[in-house]
């Protein structure tokens, strides 16, 4: 089922052209690889789509319904959420703060009009929301400043999908993350998927995109120059696309 | 095989949930301050026992403290989110030259009169701590120029509607009772008045939103903001807290010196910033708390009375605060980068084993 689809996006700032026309498509429980050169506007279309940036021109459509997200606010009422590349995580504060962070439990009758949080909850709710997902988090007490990269982008993912019902954004999830820590956290993005989620996944690495996508689209220069299936579809053939194989007048 | 491993993960997933309590306290730093506290208590007791180690040394010791404390609680919430407020001294003697005023005009009589000061003074702290807040918060102005500006100002107005002569108009029910009474037995009512503000405070910052979108603010606005937290009305609302304490500063002032202090207050947001410090509240936000600000202010005050108690001159107060002050954040800062390169070296060193293993393998393209 399709949950997003974009058609014709603009967007410029100033002299430069970041969107020219983009199209983009999210489909439930698939991952959606969203790969490109630098520059080929990948963070600007995740910064429109999740309402972070506004569109000049074109459509987005989602669950078939026209919309116009003016602030993430408005796209998160709609479950969708995103995973920028610095994780926006407060490293003094702990798994459950983070993970409530902008959405605590209130506490019950009185105390909560006060202002009081209902801490056991967020914290029963999290411990739920890591085991749910297997996220690699040893404690929920620390400050996740004091975490590995690998269990903090575990966070930001089991941040977004305990929050998220329809499509999560992640730019460039693993960009910083060894070998394990990578492993895990490609592990996780599978598991969010299957919960019926549309997941696009941003990066610069093709045999992780090829090995945990279903679908990729390739832009280039403000458009989407190219849809795979990632079981069809192999290195070179993206890295082409990527470079510039269906170029006007390219060979 | 990816599944399997996941469960055995999950299944000892939070393994380091329950951390000792004494292995907890020692890792405060506030904790750490408390022995400092307890060792100088110590060790001025057994220099001096007779004179140091009895009630009325620890009575005005406390008495000492109390209104450092109050103005403490704003200072302390204004340092999480990765702020400073030197107009707090100034703002206590603008607060408390009107509240005089007011309470001069209305015949300077009674608890009617001394409540509408309390409230007056509250109200202009609470004005000085919106502008601070509204020029950090909105204006994008440094904490630091802004408050330096806010001191000059408050202090210069205040000088300017008195002439620079301090002003009485204290009702006497509020120096008897507040200023010099005592709540019960040998506690003095000024030390309730600023716990009740101490426990408050800490309340709010522990167990509320507020108290926790405060130390988000401090460790990453961006953060806030992408879940949609208004981090300048947060600001706004954190100095005006600050000024409404030292509002309530100013009135507990008046009551204990019976007039305004309006040459006497120069040092005071210093000594608060370095009480604040100097109980584990770093200067870089997202960390404190109100309860080690209390013992950094104690420390002071210990060391004052002690030295005059043991006959040292009390300058050398100024001296080993001081050294307590840049300790403190030299332990602050150790300790950070200490966490940055331990959890840099872990990164490190796993990228250095995805080289071997062939991961990383954008570069290859």
């Amino acid at each position: 089922m399709r949950v997003l689809e974009a058609r014709g996006i603009v967007r410029t700032y100033g002299q430069v052209v970041a969107l020219d026309g983009c199209d983009f498509d999210v489909e439930a429980g698939e991952v959606t690889a969203l790969i490109g050169d630098n520059g080929a506007g990948k963070s600007t279309l995740t910064k429109v789509l999740s309402g972070t940036e506004r569109a000049e021109e074109g459509t987005v459509r989602f669950l078939g319904e026209e919309v116009h997200f003016n602030s993430p606010a408005q796209a998160r009422a709609r479950g969708i959420e995103t995973v920028y590349q610095d994780l926006a995580l407060c490293p003094h504060l702990d798994a459950v703060k983070n993970l409530f962070l902008g959405r605590e439990v209130k506490a019950g009758g009185v105390l909560g009009l006060m202002g009081f949080m209902n801490r056991k909850e967020m914290r029963q709710r999290s411990a739920e929301a890591f085991q749910d997902l297997g996220a690699a988090v040893r404690t929920l007490t620390e400050p996740v400043g004091n975490m590995s990269g690998g269990q903090r982008q575990s966070i930001a993912v089991a941040r977004a999908a305990a929050w998220a019902n329809k499509i999560i954004f992640l730019d460039e999830p693993t960009a910083a993350l060894g070998v394990v820590q990578t492993e895990n956290v490609l592990d996780l993005i599978k598991r969010v998927r299957d919960k019926g989620i549309g997941v696009v996944f941003i990066s610069h690495s093709m045999p992780e995109v090829l090995s945990v996508a279903d679908s990729i689209q390739v832009m280039r220069r403000g458009r989407r120059v190219a849809t795979y299936r990632a079981t069809d579809s192999s290195i070179e053939e993206l890295v082409g696309a990527m470079t510039g194989k269906f170029d006007e007048g390219a060979a | 095989m990816s599944t399997e491993t996941h469960v055995n993960r999950a299944s000892d997933l939070f393994d380091t949930e329950k951390v000792p309590l004494l292995r907890r306290l020692s890792r405060i730093q506030a904790a750490q301050i408390v022995l400092v506290l307890v060792g100088l208590l110590i060790f001025f007791s057994i220099m001096s026992p007779d004179a140091f180690f009895t009630v009325f040394t620890f009575r005005s010791i406390i008495m000492n403290t109390a209104i450092f404390a109050v103005l403490g609680v704003g200072a302390t919430l204004v340092i999480i989110t990765a702020g400073i407020d030197l107009s707090v001294g100034a703002v206590l003697v603008f607060s408390s030259v009107i509240a005089a005023k007011v309470m001069e005009n209305l015949g300077a009589e009674g608890w009617a009169t001394a409540f509408v000061g309390t409230l007056v003074a509250i109200a202009c702290g609470a004005a000085w701590g919106f502008i601070n807040g509204f020029l950090v918060g909105r204006a994008k102005v440094p904490a630091f120029i802004v408050t330096l500006g806010t001191l000059g100002m408050a202090l210069g107005l205040s000088q300017v509607l008195t002439g620079g002569i301090d002003v009485s108009g204290v009702p006497e029910v509020l120096v008897d009772t507040v200023g010099f009474g005592n709540a019960f037995s040998e506690v003095p009512t000024i030390v309730v008045v600023s716990a009740i503000v101490v426990i408050i405070g800490s309340i709010v910052l522990h167990r509320t939103k507020f108290g926790m979108y405060t130390y988000a603010v401090g460790s990453n606005p961006e953060a806030c903001r992408r879940v949609g937290i208004k981090v300048d009305r947060q600001l706004m609302f954190v100095y005006m807290i600050a000024g409404a304490c030292a509002g309530i500063g100013g009135i507990l002032s008046l009551a204990l010196y019976q007039q305004t202090t309006i040459g006497g207050q120069s040092m005071t947001a210093l000594t608060v910033i370095a009480g604040v410090v100097i109980g584990g509240t770093s200067l870089f936000g997202g960390v404190g708390s109100i309860f080690g600000t209390v013992i950094g202010l104690l420390i002071p005050a210990v060391l004052q009375t002690g030295f005059v108690i043991i006959g040292v001159e009390s300058y050398w107060q100024g001296v080993v605060i001081g050294i307590f002050l840049i300790g403190a954040v030299y332990v602050d800062g150790a300790r950070r980068t200490k966490a940055q390169r331990g959890s840099g070296r872990k990164t490190k060193h796993l990228q250095v084993g995805g080289v071997h293993v062939g991961a990383s393998p954008e570069r290859e393209n």
